[in-house]
């Protein structure tokens, strides 16, 4: 075990593995996206209040804990940077920052657009909103941060303290609606319940949209990852050589 | 683990537990501001600002809806105390009674708050029109928050 994870920190041995894997993730997303979209869009019935104003929740809540869940697998990759110091972890957590902040992006985006026709507002500075807001300038100040440095491993010291403190942001955005009173409604799906607030008809599309974002993140990550890698080690002789190859 | 890894390990802890820490201390300090909203029975108990604009947030009481040109009167109400609202222009498309709805203004003088935006706030439930219908005579809001 221990000398698997020791061989996968290596960047050339890193590259190859996401390689390998890139066809079990970005194939699942292409499928679970279709049928998640036509389920949740034509098949799932109209909502007894929205009408069909509600279908936006199929992109907008998969969106909103997609930008949450990239925060931690970043902050995590982080962390293990700093600890390890391995290349691999800084390569993952810098690839996670430009997903991470185009979900949070679509979150508040297409929040936006359900908001003014359902509350009757595009924007107001209420908990939630302006929590999620603050997790797009993370992700933001992360990718500036790294790039204001010339040395990677030194941006990735940097990049992953500030990382590490903006953990204490995603435990305020899931708890805000509970916490404080918010103009964004409670959440709708909990894992911890038996009776879930949505419909069955609803909700499973919704799942399947989540996962589809889920196994999008996952392709993404590793395309993304082995651009990096190529980039970082573009000197060494197996990177010229694959260069060739592609 | 090498007494150096060690030691960054209990740094990325102690940054994580401090951070979060002053995060928790910031955010109860600052509680009253973060609200979005105060409650009828915050209005009533005043503890709503006076002279100066703020928002309140409750369920739209059945019937207490007047509607008068483009002015409308209603009540809202968190089932222990009310305010009665005024407010002029175009409302949500979900207003109605029973309704969430935040109103932004300044209570007058004669206890009635005078609103110039009213945003409508849904609930957290998704069903199909066929459920909610077979639901109501138990009644739909049973999950909404106690809050109101």
């Amino acid at each position: 075990m221990l000398q698997t994870i020791t061989k996968l920190a290596s960047l050339r041995n890193f590259y190859f593995f996401c390689g390998k894997l890139l066809p079990w993730f970005a194939w699942p997303t292409l499928i679970l996206m279709l049928v998640g979209l036509y389920w949740g869009l034509v098949e799932a019935p109209a909502d007894y209040q929205q009408k069909d104003s509600y279908r936006i929740i199929f992109v907008h809540v998969p969106a909103a804990w997609m930008s949450l869940f990239v925060y931690m697998v970043m902050a995590v990759s982080a962390a293990a940077s700093l600890i390890w110091k391995t290349k691999a972890s800084e390569v993952v957590a810098n690839s996670c920052a430009p997903i991470g902040a185009a979900f949070t992006f679509l979150a508040l985006a297409t929040g936006s657009l359900w908001g003014k026709p359902m509350w009757g507002t595009w924007w107001e500075w209420d908990a939630r909103l302006t929590s999620e807001l603050v997790l797009l300038f993370l992700y933001l100040g992360y990718m500036a941060l790294q790039s204001a440095f010339e040395d990677k491993r030194t941006a990735a010291r940097a990049t992953a303290i500030l990382a590490i403190v903006g953990v204490v942001n995603i435990p305020i955005i899931h708890y805000s609606v509970e916490w404080w009173f918010t103009l964004h409604q409670g959440p709708t799906v909990q894992v911890m319940q038996d009776k879930q607030a949505m419909d069955k008809s609803m909700l499973i599309p919704l799942m399947i949209m989540a996962t589809a974002f889920k196994f999008y993140f996952a392709t993404v990550l590793l395309m993304r990852s082995r651009n990096e890698i190529l980039e970082r080690e573009s000197h060494t002789k197996w990177v010229q050589e694959e260069r060739e190859r592609l | 683990m090498t007494p150096t890894r060690k030691r960054r390990l209990m740094m990325v802890a102690l940054i994580v537990l401090g951070v979060g820490a002053a995060a928790a201390l910031a955010l109860t300090a600052f509680n009253k501001n973060l609200m979005f909203f105060f409650s009828p029975s915050q209005v009533a108990a005043g503890e709503a600002p006076l002279n100066r604009s703020f928002r309140v947030g409750g369920m739209v009481k059945d019937n207490s809806v007047n509607r008068d040109g483009l002015t409308v009167r209603f009540v809202v109400h968190d089932n222990a105390k009310e305010v009665t609202i005024a407010y002029t222009g175009i409302l949500p498309d979900l207003f109605r009674e029973g309704q969430g709805i935040v109103a932004q203004g300044k209570l007058a003088a004669d206890g009635v708050f005078i609103a110039d935006e009213v945003l409508a706030k849904h609930d957290e439930n998704y069903m199909p029109p066929e459920v909610a219908a077979a639901m109501k005579p138990k009644g739909v809001d049973k999950t909404e928050k106690a809050k109101y």
